[in-house]
């Protein structure tokens, strides 16, 4: 059977990690791209005959591999787990990461660190495919941890830079803090349950009941983790800031696949969200708050990645709302789109960078239109998606999270559309002032300009025709009865799911939103294009609101000064008096003893053979003595 | 009574064998001579091998002899180097008083 | 009864040729009586039915170890006159040492337990037949590495004994 053999699934990007990370310098450049993607497409392959046997199936199997860790009551099988679930995410993984490792041999290819780069690449993969196929919290962890250490290691790829290092290590340390969470949720677990294995955690968790106060604190805590590593509030300022990686890595790991981890983690746990009502709410919450204050950033935003970066956290908390408001198959199936679509505007931002020899200003930018054609049209249709325009992919799974959150509470998703449009308008803004226009760079770049090499417009081509038509595995009962093909794969893991709404109600909805999103494009055109408005120059003078909300509402100053500085600040009075004064005091004086009581008793180290043997005899008698007396 | 050999009982040859291994260690603690305290380790190894006989006759188990051959080897060996070790010790000092070889201190 | 006079003679014999190796001034003196001591436990291998043991022991201590000893002895040409003293006070710290050591030897033996016999009584364990079908059995892997113990000992001795070639 197909599914005994995922273990190649990981095995392939380890071994291409191991190949192109140790032989490294001994590799032909064309050879490691060979050996990174092949890996990856190898992957794919297994992936999508796994997929396809799940498809046919619905088996949930568990594939034993070996003991990992036995400690008294404390078993961590290493296993894998394969269902519907991890195999739709196994594809993603594998199919988006395939494409974006072929778009990064011409992206990267007059790089230093070629090499470098595709064995990090290969060994996020690895990580990755860990995290969605093991069957226990564990293993989970392992990979989760690993795709952070990953994404440390890329957004600090450029590490002569010190703003990308610093930028490295916040990425590195917020994403702990989330890892501290999702410990103790692990660990509570334990205790809790006597298993980490998520079969054995379900299996007793209905025994608990609804809002048990442990099973509340579990799902906090795991949400945390996911808080951290998926970019929500308050931890999110390190996801703009990983846009120092390479932008494939952007794409990869900071869009379509490691930040949505913590989407995969809670629907992984959706038997334990759904007894706790309460944390639901506060996902939904979260989710809500970020989608619509992510959106509200990327408005003003004049970096063409940072903008992108801004959509990635807003679209992170629709996520989380479709979690939060039990909508888990429409999260999941918008993790889907939204990695078609949101690589693809990377990718597609990265072949721009790359026309323009790296500069990332919009507003050095414009008229890119008869320049780039493949790429124009290719992220038109990225925007058109992610926007939520029938039929492209996004309008799909953003619809059924929003039908949900209707359903849920009629405010949440008033506000949801408001993100929405945002979402739309500051899409159009990028796209028009990006393609549309005059170009308004330096007459080098004028004359730099050129269409990226196939080996990038190839990959943008595959995922434009994803972010088409990807939206068409979950087409929603009001349009078209029993075809939400998505929905029936992921029940035997995450449950049918409906609305509740009738079909009309549902339509009108579309139909609100869709009109309302066909004015906000036309705003964008009006201003972007007849008026032709710029973005403020830096410096300029602007409005205190816009000033606020293009400084990111200064949340980063805020952390610095509620945070940091206070941080800092114990940190050099603990250094100047416990450090100096208790520890070092502690650690000298126990040398100081220690010298000085060998100082007495050296002497009794005559060389005296005699005295040696006194000394043995004596001994003997003494053990003996104690021995049977 | 079946601790006996021969009419002489165990415990006799046990206290026989620690009398002997206290000598031996009395002689190492008295004597300054690094030949006589080897001596004396020797009384001291013939006083465990004594008890071992002792021990696999009462049991009518043949190990404890073997046991004896091995330490036999270990003691001719040992005696072999430990006097070179001694003439040598001798030729450089001029003497065999363990006392004198008090350098191995702080 | 015969064995258990024997027994008590050997045993004195023993212990006062032991205790003469100890306090003899003159090193010669404590060899010579060292040698009766080995025949005195050689004594105690017969009485055991150890007969095979008891002729090993006389020809390797008896016949090789103490003529070694003999002969370094005479070769350093060492007698009452060099023989080195301890101090008094250390002399009488060793007989309270080794006293110590005595009656704590005693007393731990005293609360033992006997050993219950296992095999059925045999007195021809002793024999060569029996000791050698055990030694080139079970012990046969010890037997052969000791031949390394043997031949490292015979390279340690020459190379100590020989010469230093400045």
């Amino acid at each position: 059977m197909v599914v005994n053999y995922v273990w190649l699934i990981p095995l392939f990007p380890l071994l291409g990690f191991l190949i192109t990370g140790l032989l490294n310098r001994k590799l032909s450049k064309g050879l490691t791209g060979i050996v990174a993607c092949g890996s990856i497409a190898a992957s794919f392959v297994v992936s999508l005959l796994i997929f396809l046997h799940e498809n046919s199936t619905h088996a949930i199997v568990n594939v034993p591999l070996f003991d990992w860790i036995t400690s008294g009551t404390f078993k961590a099988g290493f296993s894998f787990l394969v269902d519907p679930l991890s195999a739709l995410f196994l594809m993603i993984i594998t199919g988006v990461g395939f494409l974006i490792h072929v778009y990064s041999t011409g992206y990267m290819h007059d790089d230093d660190g070629f090499r470098r780069f595709f064995s990090y690449l290969n060994l996020f993969i690895f990580f990755m495919l860990l995290l969605v196929l093991g069957n226990n919290y564990l293993i989970m962890f392992v990979g989760w941890e690993g795709v952070g250490l990953c994404s440390y290691l890329l957004i600090g790829f450029w590490f002569k830079n010190t703003s990308y290092n610093n930028a490295a290590k916040k990425a590195f340390i917020m994403n702990r803090i989330g890892d501290l969470g999702f410990l103790l949720g692990i660990l509570l677990i334990f205790t809790t349950f006597g298993s980490i294995t998520y079969k054995d955690v379900f299996a007793q968790a209905s025994g608990f009941g609804a809002n048990n106060p442990t099973i509340i604190a579990i799902t906090l805590l795991l949400f945390i983790g996911a808080i951290g590593k998926s970019a929500q509030i308050p931890l999110y300022t390190w996801l703009p800031d990983a846009m120092a990686g390479p932008t494939p890595v952007s794409a990869l790991i900071h869009a379509a696949t490691m930040v949505t981890a913590g989407i995969y983690m809670i629907a992984r746990s959706n038997v334990l969200y759904s007894l706790a009502p309460v944390s639901m709410e506060v996902v939904a919450g979260i989710g809500l708050f970020t989608a619509i204050f992510g959106a509200t950033i990327g408005i003003f935003q004049n970096d063409i990645k940072k903008v992108l970066a801004y959509s990635t956290v807003s679209q992170l908390g629709y996520m989380f709302l479709g979690l939060g408001v039990g909508a888990y198959s429409g999260a999941v199936f918008h993790v889907a789109t939204h990695a078609f679509f949101k690589a693809l505007l990377f990718l597609g931002s990265g072949s721009v960078i790359h026309a323009m020899s790296g500069e990332q200003d919009i507003r050095k930018m414009g008229g890119l239109k008869k320049h780039l054609p493949i790429t124009h049209i290719t992220f038109l249709i990225g925007t058109i998606a992610i926007s939520g325009i029938p039929p492209f992919a996004g309008f799909f799974s953003k619809d059924e999270i929003l039908a949900h959150a209707f359903a849920h509470n009629n405010f949440f998703w008033i506000l949801g559309l408001v993100g929405s449009l945002m979402t739309c308008f500051y899409m159009f803004r990028l796209y028009f002032l990006t393609f549309h226009g005059k170009f308004r760079g330096t007459h080098e770049q004028e004359h730099h300009l050129h269409e990226s090499p196939s080996s990038m417009t190839i990959p943008l081509m595959v995922l434009a025709v994803l972010a088409m038509v990807g939206g068409f595995m979950g087409v929603p009962d009001a349009l078209m009865r029993n075809s939400h093909w998505l929905s029936g794969f992921l029940s035997p893991v995450l449950g049918l799911s409906f609305t509740g709404l009738s079909e009309s109600k549902e339509l009108s909805l579309m139909i609100i939103s869709v009109a309302l999103l066909v004015v906000v494009i036309g705003l964008a055109h009006v201003v972007y294009v007849k008026r032709g408005q710029l973005p403020a120059e830096e410096g300029a003078e602007i409005s205190p609101l816009q000033k606020v909300v293009y400084n990111k509402y200064y949340v980063d100053e805020i952390y610095e000064m509620l945070i940091t500085k206070p941080l800092n600040m114990i940190s050099s009075i603990f250094d100047r008096i416990i450090e100096s004064k208790f520890i070092d005091g502690i650690v000298n004086g126990v040398g100081t003893m220690v010298n000085k009581a060998s100082g007495g008793l050296r002497l009794m180290q005559t060389g005296h053979i005699g005295f040696y043997l006194f000394a043995m005899v004596l001994s003997i008698v003494l053990m003996l003595f104690v021995k049977f007396f | 009574m079946n601790n006996v050999i021969n009419g002489v009982p165990l415990n006799y040859y046990i206290l026989l064998s620690a009398i002997l291994f206290t000598i031996g260690v009395l002689g190492v603690l008295f004597r300054r001579n690094a030949i006589i305290i080897f001596m004396c380790i020797e009384l001291m190894l013939n006083a465990v091998n004594l008890l071992l006989v002792a021990f696999s006759r009462y049991l009518s188990d043949s190990s404890g002899q073997v046991f004896v051959f091995f330490i036999m080897a270990v003691a001719a060996a040992e005696v072999a180097v430990g006097l070179a070790i001694l003439t040598m010790i001798y030729r450089n000092t001029k003497s065999s008083d363990i006392d004198v070889l008090n350098k191995l201190k702080w | 009864m015969i064995t258990q006079y024997l027994f008590y003679f050997l045993s004195v014999l023993v212990i006062f040729s032991a205790l003469m190796v100890v306090f003899s001034k003159n090193p010669v003196h404590s060899v010579l009586y060292l040698i009766v001591t080995f025949f005195g436990i050689a004594g105690h291998y017969f009485l055991l039915n150890a007969q095979f043991l008891a002729a090993v022991h006389i020809i390797v201590y008896a016949g090789a170890i103490m003529v070694l000893f003999l002969y370094v002895i005479m070769m350093l040409n060492l007698n009452e006159e060099v023989e080195p003293h301890k101090p008094v006070w250390i002399k009488f710290a060793a007989v309270i040492a080794g006293g110590l050591l005595m009656i704590t030897l005693v007393g731990s033996l005293k609360g033992a337990e006997v050993i219950s016999k296992a095999n059925p009584e045999n007195t021809n364990i002793g024999l060569v037949e029996n000791l050698g079908a055990t030694l080139f059995g079970p012990f046969l892997l010890p037997f052969e590495i000791s031949s390394v113990l043997f031949l490292a000992a015979m390279v340690g001795a020459v190379m100590l004994g020989k010469k230093e070639i400045h």
